[in-house]
């Protein structure tokens, strides 16, 4: 369902280009937990922004459910953000004064949908966060906002689920469990999950380890669940 | 995305900065109270202006007498020439010729100092016949008006104004009293009811004796100048008709083929009442925009603090493009944020500027003198309030629009 072809995504700042992105090729099918690791500045972010739909490569081509997004203009873009994917981010973005509840339910605010505040309720619970739903972010530790920023993309019901670093900001324990949920999901739901981290501890949760080394691909294992 | 969750967005924004937000709501709020106080002034003014003219008598036509450029070489008049005679207004009085006419007064001016007892006081003297009660809609409060007899045998009588009475008497009753005026003696027959209004053309502030008298005693032996005929239609509605006869009657009489030439002008109420308004509304207009300066002002103070709001919530306009805002629903977002703020100011402003309105006359400086009662209109109000929520739209929409094209990566990184 992700398939990108020779990506390649350059940026400009005044007369230095930075190519974050060398030329990847990547599938990533229905069903799969992928993890994506490589250093600081390896291009992992980049390629987690392009596979969001947020930018578009600057070369080669990205088919999501074999079509080209390149030909989507920022609005159908931020469609397809809403209805395919949903978003997890390391330093949470949950919108400031603004309860868990209403977070949960802005997703479906601008997919013009229905019965919003029940079908919150209900990603808020599946997240064991029943009892925080009127709760402001600050109001919410770490691990709960995190939480929280995880049933907002569940809200939808997408297909795929990018998480960049969602336990950067963590203690371990919460760092488990919110791997547990990330993993649950893509077992029991069969959601594409694409995870961006750091650690090995957290990659073993995925099924698929993908390398990133100066904007390319150097690894990619699946390991035998 | 719907305009109740738009507004709840909206709302949860201008709340976390409520002092920044109450303050740029005055910004609005001072001016569309400054609007809705000048404009109900220039309304006051304009009622004011209509009551006068209106007191004036209804269905009135002046006939005034105007610089002759006679065909025939000969000049006939000269500045308020003396065109008009006592046989143009009996021709006009000819029911015959002039069905729609009912009663047409001459009327001589004459300025002069009144004096009764040791009260001095000055007012026009007008000169003129026994019709003029109905012609210029004046009631008598006390006495009688002269009579015909009076005027064929220039009786030194007068009718006085209310303001008139007022000034020169006091308590004393002044029928029969006799007054001065130019050292000349007149006795007190009449007094006119007030037609109330007050100030400048004070329909009370009238002295009135009889035609001859005024031109034998008073006008200095200047000959029978008549300085205008006032004739009164049956109806408002046979005004024109009425002025047509007028103006037929005076051609022929003073034998002037081309009406361009005429050596007359004739001139009725709805005339002036027509210009009387258009000088009321251009006053009005003039007011309301110097007050919607204020209102820009107010208005660009809404554009700066929208512009400092989209800055600082960078980064939720990044996440919620994240989750699927499309650039449409954050440009009405924050539209809406200014819309609100500005109507806000608005319909503060206007409960403000109605208040102060009608307070006015309870302000003793004001009740005292002649300024006219602001008088605060639907229309003005719902104008007021549309302009100002439209002022937020127009200076909303720069900035509205920065957020909706922010990059969303951008707008995720911003710190
Ligand atoms: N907006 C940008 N403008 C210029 N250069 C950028 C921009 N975003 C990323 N880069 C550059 O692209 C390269 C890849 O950045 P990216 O954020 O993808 O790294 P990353 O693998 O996510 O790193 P980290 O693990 O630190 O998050 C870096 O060299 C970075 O400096
Ligand atoms: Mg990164």
């Amino acid at each position: 369902m992700i398939t990108l072809e020779g990506v390649t995504k350059t940026y400009r700042m005044g007369k230095l280009e930075v190519a974050a992105l060398q030329g990847v090729d990547l599938h990533v099918g229905r069903g799969e937990f992928v993890a994506i690791m490589g250093a600081s500045g390896s291009g992992k972010s980049t390629l987690m922004n392009i596979v969001g739909c947020l930018d578009v490569p600057t070369g080669g081509r990205y088919l999501l459910d074999g079509t080209d997004v390149a030909k989507f203009d920022d609005d159908q873009l931020a469609v397809i953000r809403n209805r395919k994917i949903g978003f997890v981010f390391q330093s949470f973005n949950l919108i400031p004064r603004t309860s868990a509840l209403h977070n949960v339910e802005m997703p479906l605010v601008y997919a013009g949908e229905r019965g919003r505040t029940e079908r919150a309720r209900e990603a808020l619970g599946s997240v064991g966060l029943a009892d925080r739903v009127h709760h402001q972010p600050t109001e919410l530790s770490g691990g709960q906002q995190q939480r929280a920023a995880i049933a907002r993309a569940l809200v939808t019901n997408p297909a795929i689920l990018l998480a960049d670093e969602p336990t950067g900001n963590l203690d371990s324990v919460s760092s488990v469990e919110i791997m547990r949920l990330l993993a649950n999901l893509n077992a029991e739901q069969g959601r594409t999950v694409v995870l961006i981290t750091h650690e090995q501890d957290i990659a073993r949760f995925a099924k698929r380890v993908v390398e990133l080394r100066d904007g390319r691909i150097v690894r990619d294992e699946r390991s035998a669940a | 995305m719907n305009l109740f969750e738009a507004l709840r967005i909206a709302g949860n924004g201008l709340l976390a900065n409520r002092l920044r937000s109450a303050l740029t709501t005055l910004g609005i709020l001072i001016g569309v109270t400054a609007v809705i106080l000048l404009v109900a002034v220039g309304n006051g003014a304009s009622v004011q202006i209509n009551n006068q003219v209106q007191s004036l008598g209804a269905n009135v036509i002046y006939v005034y007498p105007s610089n002759a450029r006679g065909t025939g070489g000969v000049s006939q008049g000269f500045g308020s020439g003396q065109t008009l005679t006592q046989a143009d207004v009996d021709a006009i009085n000819n029911r015959q010729q002039a069905p729609d006419v009912v009663a047409a007064i001459p009327i001589a001016q004459s300025g002069g100092q009144i004096t009764y007892g040791n009260q001095n006081y000055f007012a026009p003297t007008t000169g003129t016949t026994p019709a003029f009660p109905t012609v210029r809609n004046y009631q008598l409060a006390e006495g009688s008006f002269f009579t015909d007899d009076d005027v064929n045998a220039r009786h030194r009588v007068v009718v006085l104004g209310q303001t008139v009475v007022d000034n020169l008497f006091g308590s004393t009753d002044p029928i029969g009293q006799t007054i001065k005026i130019s050292k000349q003696s007149f006795r007190v027959v009449g007094v006119f009811a007030s037609k109330g209004g007050s100030g400048l053309g004070s329909q009370d502030n009238v002295v009135v004796a009889p035609i001859t008298t005024v031109w034998a005693y008073l006008t200095g032996g200047r000959g029978k100048i008549i300085s205008q005929i006032v004739a009164s239609a049956s109806s408002p509605s046979v005004v024109t008709q009425a002025e047509t006869e007028i103006t037929t009657i005076l051609l022929q009489r003073h034998q002037i083929a081309d009406p361009t030439q005429a050596d007359f002008q004739l001139q009725s109420q709805q005339d002036i009442l027509t210009q009387a308004n258009s000088i009321a509304t251009a006053l009005t207009l003039v007011l309301g925009a110097i007050a919607g300066i204020s209102l820009v002002v107010g208005g660009i103070g809404i554009m700066n603090i929208m512009l400092v709001t989209v800055t600082e919530r960078t980064r939720e306009i990044g996440i919620r493009k994240a989750i699927g805002a499309r650039r449409r629903d954050i440009l009405i977002q924050f539209l809406i944020e200014a819309m609100v703020l500005s109507g806000l100011g608005g319909a503060l402003g206007i409960a403000v500027g109605a208040l102060l309105a009608n307070q006015a006359p309870n302000i003793p400086a004001i009740a005292s003198s002649n300024f006219p009662t602001p008088v605060v209109s639907a229309p003005s109000v719902v104008l007021a309030f549309c302009v100002s929520v439209a002022i937020g739209l127009f200076f909303g929409i720069y900035p509205a629009n920065r957020a909706a094209r922010l990059h969303p990566i951008e707008a995720l990184r911003y710190e």
